[in-house]
């Protein structure tokens, strides 16, 4: 589904990501782990779009399709989707406006009609149930006032709604005490599905006690240094990332 | 995403800018006594409103065009202005809309306003200002069933000439400023409304002005009156065609509000601009200021912006009658090379004034923005209250925002609060929109109505759409 190919990018002539090579599979969830300032939020921005990242060499293709010639919305619209770690606030655009806008123009860009009124209320209702959030955040402006808790449900609450191929999500455990991990984690295993695949940037083990991964890549000094499987996760939290950089050294 | 982009999509064309091809009456450029004499000759005036604009026009004779405002234009020939425009129509002047000249209805068609159909619909009563006359009143009759007078000005000083010698001028005298001053001595029509003591007029008033002849100045001059408990809506619409040359606007507007009453007056504004170097585009010089005459009365204001390509524009409250309340709700949008210097006054005289300010700057292109606002607190003014939120948006590097608050206050007992932003259309809040499949041009004007919503909540509903659209085609860019 998502193949990235000896990914190199710089951030204001600092190259970050040094070659990095991944292959994500639909129906798989991989988390990418590693100490800060590995690039690892550099991997889903780059996939996502962000300004100020150069691509100096390497690939990513999604189902196919060169992702770097698509324009940001394209990328959404075509099935990627980003979980920010600090989502922005909105002043003045109702939470609810924003889901209807971006769930009807990616079904717009795919051929479909804009989903009915009706039945885009009992989606959201449902959903907003799911996270434990109540009716009042639909009316509230994006993202404005909420706490760093709502704001991460939030998050999953648009990825619930949107139903995107692959979800990537970025530091989605960051500042979460351990109740809202837990909505959120069963918020993001629900995504959980054959056509699906879901990418987790972590800095820390605690989150795949809840969303168990198919696969875990360490990720240090731009490069994927070790794969494995949920284990890895536990031996990181056990020995820190040092002892694998000198292993894989 | 990089400046220059930001910047593309920012770009526009306008789109009221088309000319009608109609004949019409128009007086040669140049101003004298003889200039004045013509108007109000054409316009069947009696001899009292003669004297008045004489009055007025040898006051401005020595009155001195004002520089303090953050304005940076060539001076203005005033010799080189035609004062009087009217469309070519027979002596006896239209009875109907059957009657009024095709074309011209053509032209209001084409501006969104279908006289027939729509106002009926929105059960909007439409008095269209075209150049220099006003074309047509929809709706008199029902308006007169309620005892609501709606006119042309004209009309009024025609019909009603004891309201008139009562009630004009005395909001704005005819000598207050240099622009009112030349308003006072060559205007040609505007809108009259009179709304007696007790009612509430049954439905939305509006005026749709337009300035299609060349090298022609339009001086409109509009006159609401409530009387006591008596309430109306009031929108005014402006557009005018693409010409390389500017054309200049100073009209002057008068509210009067007696005890309990109420006026709301909305205004959206989409003047022609001028071109991205800044060719062309209307000069608006307006003055406009209402009078909270009576007790616990209330005038609010409310303007959408977004043309001119220069804008010198206070809409004000003179809050006189005790406990009366003033509001100005504003969206000034720039674009290009515009220039705008707006905001408001709020004078409390009375005990127990309240004065509520919002206004939302947005400034993209190479223009430059200043709000100018003043809160000035009388001594007899005790428990006076102010409140003042002004906000910028910059959207790209090239453009400017400035805020020049005053505030005057004259005694103790008055609470005043002032907040102020500015910030720049957030790449973050774009990226995150974009990310999840909105499109570019769909984000930045949803970023732009969430910072404008406090203002767009304030206009009658219609209209609120309406300046929503309004603004949308103002960011419409080149994307892609």
């Amino acid at each position: 589904m998502l193949q990235v190919t000896d990914l190199h990018v710089t951030v204001e002539d600092k190259e970050i990501l040094k070659g990095l090579t991944l292959t994500i599979n639909a129906g798989e969830v991989h988390a990418i782990m590693g100490p800060n300032g590995a690039g690892k939020s550099t991997l889903s921005a780059v996939i996502a779009g962000k300004d100020g990242y150069e691509v100096t060499q390497g690939s990513i293709t999604f189902e196919g399709k060169d992702v770097l010639e698509m324009e940001i919305e394209e990328r959404a619209q075509a099935g990627l989707l980003l979980g920010f770690q600090y989502p922005v606030e909105i002043p003045g655009v109702k939470n609810i406006y924003l889901l209807k806008s971006a769930l009807n123009a990616q079904r717009k860009a795919r051929g479909l009609e804009d989903m009915p009124a009706p039945e885009f209320m009992k989606l959201v209702k449902e959903k907003l149930g799911f996270m434990k959030m109540d009716a009042s955040f639909l009316q509230r402006a994006v993202n404005e006032g909420f706490s760093g808790g709502e704001k991460k449900r939030n998050e999953i609450l648009q990825m619930l709604v949107l139903q995107p191929k692959l979800a990537m999500l970025d530091e989605i455990d960051s500042g979460l005490d351990i109740d809202a991990m837990k909505v959120v984690a069963d918020g993001v295993n629900s995504l959980r599905a054959e056509e699906r695949a879901i990418l987790l940037v972590t800095h820390y083990q605690r989150l795949l006690d809840y969303i168990v991964p198919d696969k875990v890549h360490v990720l240090v000094d731009g490069r994927i240094v070790k794969t494995g499987d949920a284990e890895l996760a536990k031996q990181l939290e056990a020995n820190g990332y040092e002892g694998i950089e000198e292993s894989a050294a | 995403m990089a400046t220059e982009e930001m910047e593309q999509l920012v770009r526009r064309e306008y789109k009221d800018g088309f000319v009608t091809d109609i004949e019409s009456d128009t007086l040669p450029p140049g101003l004298d006594e003889d200039t004045i004499a013509f108007i109000s000759k054409k316009k069947g005036e009696p001899e009292w409103m003669l004297e008045w604009r004489l009055d007025a026009y040898r006051q401005w004779l020595n009155m001195k065009e004002p520089s303090w405002a953050h304005l940076d234009y060539p001076p203005i020939d005033y010799q080189a202005i035609s004062y009087f425009s009217a469309p070519k129509r027979p002596e006896d002047g239209p009875q109907s809309l059957d009657e009024v000249d095709p074309k011209l209805l053509e032209t209001y068609e084409k501006l969104g306003i279908p006289l027939h159909e729509r106002a009926a619909l929105a059960g909007v009563a439409v008095d269209a200002v075209f150049d220099s006359v006003s074309v047509t009143t929809t709706f008199k009759k029902e308006l007169a069933e309620a005892g609501v007078i709606f006119c042309s000005i004209s009309e009024a000083i025609r019909d009603y000439p004891d309201l008139i010698k009562q009630y004009l001028g005395t909001v704005v005298p005819v000598a207050d400023n240099y622009f009112a001053a030349l308003n006072s001595a060559v205007f040609t029509d505007g809108s009259f409304v009179f709304v007696p003591e007790g009612v509430t007029c049954p439905m939305e008033l509006s005026t749709y002005f337009r300035i299609n002849a060349a090298n022609t100045g339009q001086f409109e001059r509009t006159l609401v009156i409530c009387e006591s408990r008596a309430q109306v809506s009031y929108l005014e619409g402006c557009t005018a065609p693409m010409r390389d040359e500017n054309q200049l606007h100073a009209a002057v507007v008068e509210l009067v509000a007696l005890d309990d009453a109420y006026i709301k007056y909305s205004t959206v504004q989409n003047w022609y601009p001028g071109d991205e170097d800044g060719k062309g585009g209307i000069y608006n010089f307006v003055t406009k200021r209402g009078d909270c005459r009576g007790e616990r009365s209330r005038i609010s204001w409310t303007q959408v912006e977004t043309g001119s390509a220069i804008t010198w524009k206070y809409p004000s409250c003179v809050l006189r009658g005790k406990d009366s309340i003033g509001e100005f709700y504003s969206v000034a949008v720039t674009n290009g090379r515009q220039q705008a210097d707006t905001g408001t006054k709020m004078i409390h005289i009375g005990e127990g004034t309240r004065s509520y300010i919002v206004a939302k700057g947005i400034s993209a292109g190479k223009s430059d923005q200043s709000y100018r606002g003043l809160v000035k607190i009388g001594p007899r003014a005790k428990g006076a209250r102010n409140f003042t939120q002004c906000d910028s948006l910059l959207i790209g590097d090239k453009c400017g925002a400035h805020t020049f608050p005053y505030q005057e206050i004259g005694n103790s007992t008055a609470t005043i609060e002032h907040e102020a932003t500015t910030s720049k259309i957030g790449e973050d809040q774009l990226f995150y929109c974009r990310s999840r499949g909105i499109s570019e041009e769909d984000a930045v004007s949803m970023i732009v109505n969430g910072f404008c919503k406090d203002v767009f909540q304030e206009l009658p509903m219609e209209f609120a759409v309406e300046a929503e659209a309004l603004l949308n085609v103002t960011l419409e860019g080149a994307v892609g």
